[in-house]
């Protein structure tokens, strides 16, 4: 077959024929991708009206705000410990998995968080860490352990109506007893329905001689007198009480069904009656997980949660691909499966590896989804990162879409660097 | 004979109206009014029917488009797209003076003028009216003046509604010797906190004070702002009375954990739609086991009601939209809606009757009640970025307040260094 002259002999070199083929992708990569980011860039040097040029206001205000500099923080810790702690747990995983006869199965099950959107995995996880331990797991689980080990007390948050001072060890009475006194302790801060069954109706015991004699009761009726011991309401049963002199602890009882206590012989001299701590310790409800000092740990667990099976896909797709005898050979030579690992699979797993960190440093840059739902409104603030803050000067705080845009610039400076290398890596490999 | 039965109905509904408006029936048949509002789900269902009885007065078709949360974003956009709405119901002021000052929006007619004038008090006209004249009114309104209370805690300290502000820390201390917080605060929802807010300084500051804050005249730092703070850490500085984790509960959670089981306090604050949240999330029954008293008095102060509302604008001056304004400015619409729960109205010529309920007949009284003493929600009066932003300006400085109420100075200053620059731009 012969040439025609009007087609190149080197086809694909010519960029006058190359051009219309182009043109069509061009024409949307220009639109859909240049066109908005120029226009961001160009955006951030005006003001919120986008009529008056301000230079570089924009910026200088973005890191000037302290809440901007608070998501700079956050986003330098979650570029720290979120990649880097996905990578190693998905690396573990892999490798572990690779020789279990199921591995598909269980890397499919692990995989399956990716397939839930941020928004949804963020609604699932603000449950979770939720305070309540009858509706968030980790508290309700933390709450069962704890109680196992050292059970509640048996009247929370009750507390003495007055005349007593709350130090560490309990509440100690203002006014010193001597032998022959009568003390009335009238408690507050308890539901009347929570008194135990066997509680009696309290009265005020007789002046014993060469004792001191009381009664703790629950000072808690519809119409009662304050203070006063009122025929509907009950002694509380089981309450210790320690007769204190001179800081020590010289006589401890424990009060009957009807709130009574003796303290029989007390030498001569005063006491201060104490009710040590451990009776109203109130019950152990976890911890505050979504509070301001653990918001961006939690969130982080999340997203580690969900991108794991990122990093397993993509590691053990690199470890199937590593030479086989590479491994055996090492084994026969004697190297522990400790050593193996170290010293052969991960330095060949190394490329991938690295591409899975960069890609996820890339990802964590730009996390926005997983903050903006399990953050509740009064941490959102600490919680914040970079993504989201542009979120919230562009459209959320009366729209000021210039210091917005300049946010966005930053971010895309910052994510810059990432995605070079990662192009650059490719590119290397193809070569 | 379907048309025939139609043309009865609309010539009965007519007869009913009297003819006082001169349009009869069939006038405007074949033109579309087109309305944006916020309302979803139920309150589109009901809204939907208030229309239809415009549409069987008319003729006039009416197309309800719903924006939810969006709304503002919503007109924005068409407005700049040149294909604004007939009609729309805005529930930011601030929102619709600025649309008013950008020429999109067209003062209201005469008759609608005379209409609203006549049914509301004078503080209404006063909120829908930019630089002397009146582009709005308030359709319907939300009562933000509610104390919710649990009968069942009530009962067990032998409690009754307190009438002041004093009496309410004294039911609270005595609510809390049962164990129980007394109130729940929803403070992972900054919202919540500017409601409360509002309500004590409005009753401690004043009307007057009131309107100049919204407006920055004053600064923060105002000695009257200080009062209503210490009023406020009264009750929020006391761990025994205040439910524990409030700054992790937000708005819903806090209703439910006064009427739900098992209960941790006794009250929640909170506007006439807590009765909703009670009724979807609680077995509570509204009116038995859930009841309000309303926010009470502080040093002596009158009765005032926070309130919001969803102002109706027009952006086109067409007759059939002009009739549209003037049939949600009547008695007449707002009794429809009013009949099937879910609505106040600041229209002081809606029978007390027309609401379902002894609980909604008596929120609606008292902001028709309040005359002039109701305030519209200061932080929806504010820019956004101070009034109405997760994490930032007054919500987050109330939100801090909260967590450490002894610290006013500290927070004072902090709200006025937010308002400054809020206000400023």
């Amino acid at each position: 077959m012969k040439l025609r002259p009007s087609v190149d002999v080197a086809p694909g070199r010519s960029p006058r024929q190359a051009i219309p083929f182009l043109l069509p992708a061009l024409v949307v990569l220009a639109a859909l991708v240049l066109y908005p980011l120029v226009f961001s860039l160009i955006r951030s040097f005006f003001d919120a009206t986008g009529d008056e040029f301000v230079g570089l206001r924009n910026y200088v205000d973005t890191f000037t705000d302290p809440r901007t500099l608070t998501a700079f923080r956050n986003n330098v810790i979650w570029v720290v410990v979120a990649p880097a702690a996905v990578t190693g747990i998905g690396l573990i995983l892999a490798v572990l998995t690779e020789r279990i006869r199921w591995a598909t199965a269980f890397r499919l099950v692990l995989f399956m968080p990716m397939a839930i959107s941020l928004f949804a995995s963020g609604i699932i996880f603000r449950l979770v860490y939720e305070e309540t331990p009858n509706q968030g797991v980790v508290n309700a689980v933390l709450v069962g352990v704890h109680d196992m080990f050292s059970p509640s007390s048996q009247y929370p948050g009750a507390r003495p109506r007055e005349g007593y001072t709350p130090t560490e060890a309990g509440f100690i009475a203002d006014a010193p007893a001597r032998a022959g006194d009568t003390i009335t302790l009238p408690l507050v801060g308890f539901s009347p329905q929570d008194v135990p069954a066997q509680a009696l109706p309290a009265s005020v015991p007789a002046a014993g001689n060469g004792e001191v004699r009381g009664v703790v009761w629950l000072d808690v009726s519809v119409g009662g007198s304050a203070g006063k011991v009122d025929p509907i309401e009950r002694g509380l049963p089981g309450i210790a009480v320690e007769a204190v002199r001179d800081g020590q602890v010289v006589a401890r009882t424990t009060t009957g069904d009807d709130g009574r206590f003796t303290f029989p012989d007390l030498a001569s001299g005063e006491v201060a009656v104490r009710l040590p701590s451990s009776n109203f310790a109130l019950p152990f409800r976890g911890l505050t997980w979504l509070g301001p000092s653990l918001i961006t740990p939690v969130i982080i667990s999340s997203w580690i949660w969900i991108m794991t099976g990122f990093a397993i896909t993509f590691i053990a797709a690199g470890l199937s691909a590593i030479p086989r005898d590479a491994l055996e050979a090492a084994r026969v030579d004697g190297a522990t499966e400790w050593q193996v690992f170290r010293r052969v699979t991960i330095p060949l797993l190394s490329p991938v590896l690295l591409v899975v960190f960069v890609t996820l440093v890339i990802n964590v840059l730009k996390i926005f989804e997983l903050v903006f739902v399990i953050a509740p409104g009064s941490v959102q603030s600490e919680a914040n990162v970079l993504a989201l803050q542009m979120w919230q000067v562009s459209f959320g705080t009366g729209g000021d879409q210039g210091a917005g845009s300049a946010l966005a610039v930053i971010l895309f400076l910052l994510v810059a660097p990432a995605m070079l290398f990662n192009i650059r890596r490719f590119r290397r490999e193809r070569s | 004979m379907r048309k025939q039965w139609i043309a009865l109905l609309a010539l009965a509904a007519a007869a009913c109206s009297g003819g006082a408006a001169g349009t009869s029936a069939e006038d405007l048949k074949g033109q579309t009014v087109e309305v944006v509002g916020p309302w979803t789900g139920d309150e589109q269902k009901n809204f939907e029917k208030v229309l239809q009885a415009f549409t069987t007065k008319t003729g006039a078709e009416v197309k309800y488009t719903p924006a939810g949360d969006e709304l503002p974003t919503v007109l924005q956009t068409r407005i700049s797209g040149g294909t604004p709405p007939n009609v729309a119901l805005i529930a930011q002021p601030g929102l619709v003076a600025q649309f008013a000052r950008a020429n999109a929006l067209k003062p209201v007619s005469g008759e609608v003028e005379k209409a609203v004038t006549e049914h509301n008090a004078a503080v209404w006209k006063q909120l829908g009216s930019v630089d002397g004249k009146l582009y709005g009114f308030t359709f319907k309104t939300a009562n933000k003046s509610a104390f919710w209370y649990s009968e069942k805690a009530f009962k067990q300290v032998g409690a009754t509604p307190p009438a002041t502000w004093d009496d309410l820390i004294k039911t609270s201390k005595a609510i809390s010797e049962t164990g129980l917080a007394a109130v729940s605060v929803g403070g992972a929802d900054g919202w919540t906190l500017t409601d409360w807010f509002e309500n004590v300084y409005l009753r401690t500051a004043g009307p007057d004070n009131y309107d100049k804050l919204a407006k920055h005249e004053i600064p923060w730092t105002d000695p009257s702002v200080r009062k209503a703070l210490e009023e406020l850490a009264k009750l929020w500085g006391d761990p025994t009375l205040v439910d524990g984790g409030a700054l992790q509960t937000e708005f819903p959670k806090s209703v439910i954990n006064v009427f739900g089981e098992p209960a941790t306090a006794a009250m929640v604050f909170e506007a006439d739609f807590v009765a909703s949240v009670i009724t979807t999330n609680t077995k509570a029954k509204v009116g038995q086991d859930a009841k309000f008293f309303p926010f009470p008095s502080v040093a002596g102060s009158k009765d005032a009601v926070v309130a919001g509302g969803d102002m109706a604008v027009q952006f086109k001056d067409d007759k059939a939209t002009t009739e549209l304004m003037k049939f949600l400015a009547s008695p007449e619409s707002g009794e429809i809606w009013a009949g099937l729960g879910g609505f106040l109205s600041p229209n002081k010529d809606i029978p007390e009757s027309a609401y379902p309920d002894d609980v909604t007949q008596d929120l609606a009284k008292r902001i028709v009640d309040a005359g002039d003493n109701v305030r519209f929600d200061m932080s929806d009066l504010a820019p956004a970025a101070f009034g109405g932003t997760k994490g930032a300006g007054e919500w987050k400085d109330l939100q801090d307040f909260l967590a450490d109420p002894k610290n006013v100075d500290g927070i004072m200053a902090r709200l006025e260094a937010n308002a400054a620059k809020a206000y400023g731009k």
